[in-house]
Parts: C-alpha cells; sequence; structure tokens
C-alpha cells in the first residue's frame, strides 16, 4: 500500500513538474513549405529570436512544397497543425481565413512596417483585415553565364531583338545550350516564361487589374504577344526539353553548360553555391517600340496565426518580430532572392540579388498575372497557364488558340469576363 | 443476425473470433468507404455543407470541362490496364514457365531478380527511370548510340503520344514479378503425373505448355488479371511521383487516380474540393466494382477448375 501510494505521488510530482515547465517554456511550431531553408531557420533565425525572447521556443517543421497545401488543409480540419502557419499569396490563404483558420492579424504592431502593396496577397477582397505578416517577395528576370557571354563576345540584351540574336549567336557557336528550360515540369514555362516577360506586354498593374476587371480579355494583343514570344523558345532549349524536368535545368546552367537560364530571383543562393562561374541578371528584354520596362516583383510567402493555436500569445510575439527590421535583415541576407516587403531599407550584401533588387527603382513592379481573384474558379487559370505556355513552347498549340482557351475556360465562370 | 443466430445457438465462441477482424475492417475500409459515397452527395456554400443529391455527378457527366477530364483520364486508365494485360502478364507466364523448367540453374536468383522490383517504393521507381530516360543525364540515349540507334531517342516522357505507354512500360517493368510469382506457384502445383502421362501420348515441350500447363493455371491468370485491373485503376503513385498532379505533358498521362487527387486535394492555386473529389472516387469505385462482378460472374465462374 505504501509503496503504492509513493509511486502515486512520484507520478504526480512529475506531473506537475512537467505542467510547470511548460507554463514556461511555450514551443511554437511553424507550417511552411520552405524545407529548402530548413538550416537558415535552425542556425539563423530561430537563435537571433530565442536570444531575445526568453521562455519561446520555436520549431520549423516543413513539408514538402507540392504537398503543402493539401498537407496543411488536413492538418488544420484535423486540428494538429502548427501554431504558425507560411501564407501562399491569394486565395490558397484567403480560403483559409474565412474558413476560420487564420486569425486577424490587422492590429499588430509589426504590420506598420508594411506597404499595402505588400499585405495586398494577404488581405481580405476589401482590405480590411490583413491575417499573414508578409515575409518576401521574388523578382522574375534572366540569369546568365557570364564567361559565357564574354567567351562569345556577347551583350547583355535590353531589347526582344537583342535577346533572339544573343540566343542565335549561342546557338550558332553551339558550344552552349542558349536556354536551360524544360516543359516536363509545366510551371517553369507559365512562371518563368509566360510571367516573366509578359508584364512589359500587358503593362504591369495596368493590364493585370484591366483584366480582372474585365475590360481586358485573354485574347488582346497584350495577353497572346507573350505567348508569341514563348513559341519562339523552343528553338534554343537543349535537346529532348519537352522531358527536361526543373531540377534538369537548374544543373544544367549551373554545370556551365547552358548560357541563359530564365529565372525567379529565388534561385540565386542555390546557384551561388553550384555554379563556379561569375553570374549576372538581366531583366525581361523590353519589345519593339517600348519604353518604360515592367518587372513581376512576386508577393510569395507571408506567415500567420492558427486560430486553434494553444500560444496565440507567444505567436504573435513572435509574428511582431517578423515585422521587425532585424528579420527583415537576416532574412534577406540568409536567403539572398527573397526580397523583404517591409518599408526598411534592408542593405544586402549578395551581388546577383543586388542587381534583381535594382530593377525595382528602374521599372514598374507587378505581381503575377494569374494570381489574385483570377484562379478562384474552375477551370483554374492558373493550372491552364501552366499547361497552355509548356503547350505553345512545344509548338503543339497556337498563341491565338492558347489565348482563345484560357479566355473560355475564365469566362465560364468569372462574371466580370462573361 | 447472422451474429444475433449464433449467439443464440450457443456458438458465441465465432462471433468472438470474427469480432477483431470485422471490427477492424470496418473501421477502417467499410466507414470511410461509405462515408465517401455520403461527402459526394455534397457541396460547401459559404462554409455551410449543403446537401444537393447528384447534382455532383451531373456536373461531373454533364459539364464539358469536368467530363472532358473524367473521359480523358477514363480512357487512359483502360489504356493502362490494356499496356499491363499485353505485356505484363504474357511476360510474366513466359518467364514462370521458364523458372519452372527442372534443368534451369540459378533459378532462385532469377527468381529473386525478378521479384525485387516489386518491394521498391513507386517514388524511387519513378525516379531511377526519369533519370534513366533523361535526355540530357539518362543512359537510355548513350545505350542507344553505341549501338548506332542514337536516332531512335526521343523524349518519351515528355512526348504526348507516349508519355503514357512509357509509363505503363515502367510500371510493368516494376510488378511483372507478381504474375511471375503466382502462375510459378500454380505451375508447380501441376502433379507430375499428367505431364507424364502426356509424355507417353507423345505430347512434350511446347505442346504440353498450351495443352496441358496452360489450361491448369488459367484460374490462376483470372486472378491475375482482376488482381491487374483493381491494382491499375487504383493506380495513381507512378505518375504522381513522374510527372507531377497535373499528369502532363497535356494531361497524356492524367488517369482516375491523379484526377481525383488534383480535384480532392487542390493542386497549386486550385483549392481542394472534397466533394467533387468523393464523387470521383465514387464513379472509380462504381468502376471497379463493374470490372470484378464481370469477372466473377461472367468468368470465374465459367473457369473450369481441375482437382488432383
Amino acid at each position: 500500500m505504501t509503496s503504492k501510494t509513493h509511486a502515486l505521488a512520484a507520478i504526480t510530482a512529475t506531473l506537475l513538474g512537467t505542467t510547470a515547465l511548460s507554463a514556461q517554456d511555450v514551443t511554437l511550431t511553424i507550417e511552411s513549405w520552405r524545407n529548402d531553408d530548413l538550416t537558415l531557420w535552425q542556425q539563423q533565425i530561430i537563435p537571433a529570436f530565442e536570444a531575445t525572447h526568453p521562455g519561446i521556443k520555436v520549431e520549423f517543421a516543413p513539408s514538402a512544397p507540392a504537398e503543402y497545401n493539401a498537407v496543411l488543409n488536413s492538418k488544420l480540419d484535423a486540428g494538429s497543425a502548427g501554431d504558425l502557419i507560411t501564407c501562399r499569396p491569394f486565395d490558397a490563404s484567403l480560403a483559409l481565413y474565412d474558413a476560420g483558420h487564420l486569425t486577424d492579424l490587422s492590429d499588430l504592431r509589426g504590420m506598420a512596417n508594411f506597404s499595402d502593396v505588400a499585405k495586398s496577397a494577404w488581405q481580405t477582397d476589401d482590405g480590411a483585415a490583413t491575417f499573414c505578416v508578409p515575409m518576401a517577395s521574388v523578382i522574375h528576370g534572366f540569369i546568365y553565364n557570364k564567361d559565357a557571354f564574354a567567351e562569345l563576345g556577347l551583350e547583355v540584351p535590353e531589347t526582344e531583338d537583342a535577346f533572339f540574336a544573343a540566343l542565335d549567336a549561342i546557338k550558332e557557336d553551339g558550344s552552349y545550350i542558349p536556354m536551360a528550360m524544360g516543359t516536363n515540369d509545366q510551371w517553369e514555362a507559365a512562371t518563368m516564361g509566360y510571367n516573366n516577360i509578359g508584364p512589359n506586354y500587358w503593362g504591369g498593374e495596368e493590364g493585370r487589374l484591366a483584366l480582372i476587371a474585365g475590360e481586358q480579355k485573354l485574347t488582346d494583343e497584350a495577353w497572346v504577344a507573350p505567348y508569341a514570344q514563348l513559341a519562339k523558345w523552343g528553338a534554343y532549349l537543349g535537346d529532348g526539353f519537352e522531358a527536361q524536368t526543373y531540377p534538369d535545368s537548374q544543373n544544367l546552367f549551373t554545370l556551365g553548360r547552358a548560357a541563359i537560364y530564365p529565372a525567379g530571383s529565388w534561385e540565386i543562393s542555390g546557384f551561388n553555391a553550384q555554379a563556379d562561374f561569375e553570374m549576372g541578371a538581366f531583366k525581361p528584354p523590353l519589345p519593339a517600340g517600348a519604353t518604360d520596362c515592367y518587372i513581376s516583383d512576386h508577393t510569395d510567402i507571408a506567415i500567420g496565426l492558427n486560430a486553434a493555436s494553444a500560444n496565440a500569445e507567444a505567436a504573435r510575439t513572435f509574428l511582431d518580430w517578423v515585422g521587425s527590421e532585424e528579420f527583415a535583415t537576416i532574412y534577406a541576407n540568409a536567403l539572398p532572392g527573397f526580397f523583404s516587403l517591409s518599408n526598411f531599407d534592408v542593405a544586402m550584401e549578395d551581388p546577383l540579388a543586388q542587381e534583381f533588387v535594382s530593377w525595382r527603382g528602374d521599372c514598374n513592379s507587378t505581381i503575377r498575372s494569374t494570381y489574385q481573384i483570377l484562379s478562384r474558379g474552375t477551370p483554374n487559370l492558373e493550372n491552364d497557364t501552366w499547361n497552355a505556355s509548356a503547350q505553345v513552347i512545344k509548338g503543339a498549340e497556337t498563341p491565338e488558340a492558347a489565348g482563345q482557351r484560357l479566355q473560355d475556360g475564365l469566362a465560364s465562370w468569372y462574371e466580370p469576363q462573361q | 443476425m447472422f451474429f444475433g443466430q449464433l449467439v443464440l445457438r450457443g456458438r458465441w465462441h465465432i462471433v468472438v473470433f470474427l469480432a477483431p477482424a470485422v471490427l477492424v475492417y470496418t473501421a477502417v475500409m467499410i466507414v470511410p468507404l461509405f462515408n465517401t459515397l455520403r461527402l459526394a452527395l455534397f457541396t460547401e456554400v459559404d462554409q455551410q455543407r449543403i446537401f444537393v443529391g447528384v447534382q455532383n455527378f451531373r456536373t461531373l457527366f454533364g459539364d464539358p470541362r469536368w467530363s472532358e477530364s473524367f473521359w480523358n483520364a477514363l480512357g487512359n486508365n483502360f489504356w493502362f490496364f490494356f499496356i499491363h494485360m499485353l505485356v505484363q502478364n504474357p511476360i510474366g507466364i513466359f518467364l514462370a514457365a521458364l523458372l519452372s523448367h527442372p534443368r534451369l540453374r540459378f533459378a532462385a536468383f532469377y527468381r529473386s531478380a525478378i521479384f525485387i522490383p516489386t518491394i521498391l517504393s513507386f517514388v524511387i521507381v519513378g525516379f531511377a527511370w526519369k533519370l534513366v530516360l533523361s535526355p540530357i543525364w539518362g543512359i537510355a540515349p548513350s545505350m542507344l548510340d553505341a549501338v548506332g540507334l542514337k536516332s531512335l531517342f526521343a523524349p518519351w516522357l515528355g512526348k504526348e503520344g507516349s508519355a503514357l505507354t512509357t509509363l505503363a512500360l515502367i510500371s510493368v517493368w516494376q510488378f511483372v514479378g507478381i504474375p511471375v510469382m503466382l502462375i510459378y506457384a500454380a505451375l508447380l502445383t501441376i502433379p507430375d503425373e499428367i505431364l507424364e502421362a502426356a509424355e507417353t501420348e507423345g505430347i512434350t515441350g511446347l505442346s504440353a505448355f498450351w495443352k496441358i500447363k496452360l489450361p491448369l493455371i488459367l484460374p490462376s491468370i483470372g486472378i491475375i488479371s482482376i488482381l491487374t485491373f483493381v491494382g491499375n485503376f487504383n493506380a495513381f503513385d507512378l505518375i504522381y511521383a513522374a510527372q507531377g498532379a497535373l499528369a502532363g505533358p497535356d494531361f497524356a498521362s492524367d488517369i482516375l487516380g491523379t484526377f481525383l487527387y488534383r480535384t480532392f486535394f487542390g493542386f497549386q492555386l486550385q483549392l481542394g474540393d472534397p466533394h467533387m473529389g468523393s464523387a470521383i472516387a465514387t464513379a472509380m469505385f462504381a468502376i471497379i466494382l463493374v470490372g470484378v462482378c464481370i469477372y466473377l460472374f461472367g468468368i470465374q465462374t465459367r473457369i473450369r477448375r481441375y482437382q488432383f
């Protein structure tokens, strides 16, 4: 009997002890699709936060990018998701907010450090509530092999004609594949192809908003012309580009076998680690006769608070810190190519990242055309754009037919286009 | 009722022994299955789940966009199955016949070598074959080049005409071990007396296979066909691992499994729709059910069995 009582007392004490401990030390779990950034979070961001915020521990728990949305939705429905949720831009996160999974963070102090454009990707349509703290944007352009350009005596192309002249020269020489891109994974054709060069044709925000308002159509010249450009790309891609995957393209370029890589700035840190030649970047070439340039400066990643979190207070503290200059500086420098969306003037050391971000000064920024509102229905405009871009590059569909197909799909559910 | 009768007759121990299997099977198979069928009759409007009857099915088969995707996926599924029946099972029978040859040396080694791919993960198989067939790093182009047939090489996984067939053949490579094992086992059960009796009648070699062995293993071939059918119509992993959820190029390799995944869980900017997804799952269930029924009632009952 006595031994039993003792054992019980011991167990009770242990239980009490653990409860007391966990009351002091809160552990926040972050859900994310950025599994590439695991070491960065573990070695730089989290230690920096924990050093100034005793009592709060942070754990970064990423899943695979392609599965993130599905995994996250299941976890949220089952109530097993982490305290902090990395937010995809626009509808995916808006749906989570509407379903009551994300908390309204409009009153968070750190929010004051972001412009309205930066917050637009994580707001309700009327802008009344902001539910994620913006972290970073990515800029599209082309990364090129400086050594190859020097070897062939090529200039950085500013205009479309110069761009194709350069591609022709590289092809003629034959020692490099002119451009590294494949259509196997489809999204590169749309994201690094169509939405990379497109803003110059549809005039950035102006065209994008006109499309949302129903004033322009995807069959208009401004929206078909980028496809006409993509149709010419096929001839400059490597042999068998139809089965070339995204990692294949990355490797082709970093191994020095291709001269130009249609890129998003997120590639910078990976390329810096892999390539042993000097790299430069140029912005999407201007169409003939155009004077103003437009770049895709896409709001890409933010972080929000799980409404079901038991540690909401600690999580808010963390989110406040995400809005601080300290976080912006650590993040932008540790991940060159993910540019801070905050109003702070963040100094960056990486030359390639500096090159990309310098375009913000010369050109007008816009975001990817398909992301806001237009991919809300079925058929999904973003998915269709992947398919159409890949088909056009392969020559399996004409630019006009692609535009018509996308327009028909969009008009089938989107009222302003009907 | 059935259980009640057993208890009344004092045979409650049967109930006890059956209970674990019945409970587990009910919890992990039957309840989710019926819940999926139920979910297909609802839709979500403004965060509210409302009952809509067969509206989801009307959309799936009536809306040209949905039905086009559905029929495309179903057609691809039949092609996938067709390639398996045409390639996997004859090769399986052939290999099993070779393996069961009494004078074959290293039979155990061949048996293992043929069966090992079956236990590999789809992800590994998909990745390995993508590398083998890669136009950039793959060994397929250089091997063809070595024998002077480089011109025959094409980026098969990236071409609309060949992607699905290539994937089906990869799947055949992976799973050929299963028919081999089943038919091998069936061949071993054929008593020697029968073969010897046939031999005295002058039936040897190939004609012994066609006239004696093949009729005796027909029930096994039937089982393999139905397993292939169910497996192929539930397939998803290999296509997803090799081509992604959009099952490119231009949905040429889209099968019901990937179509279901995209719809149910969503993809990229497309949000998941569990109700339409369940409607597709229900349609898949119906197709497989019909297929299995045709086999059970139309074919299996007519196969003649021999008792030794």
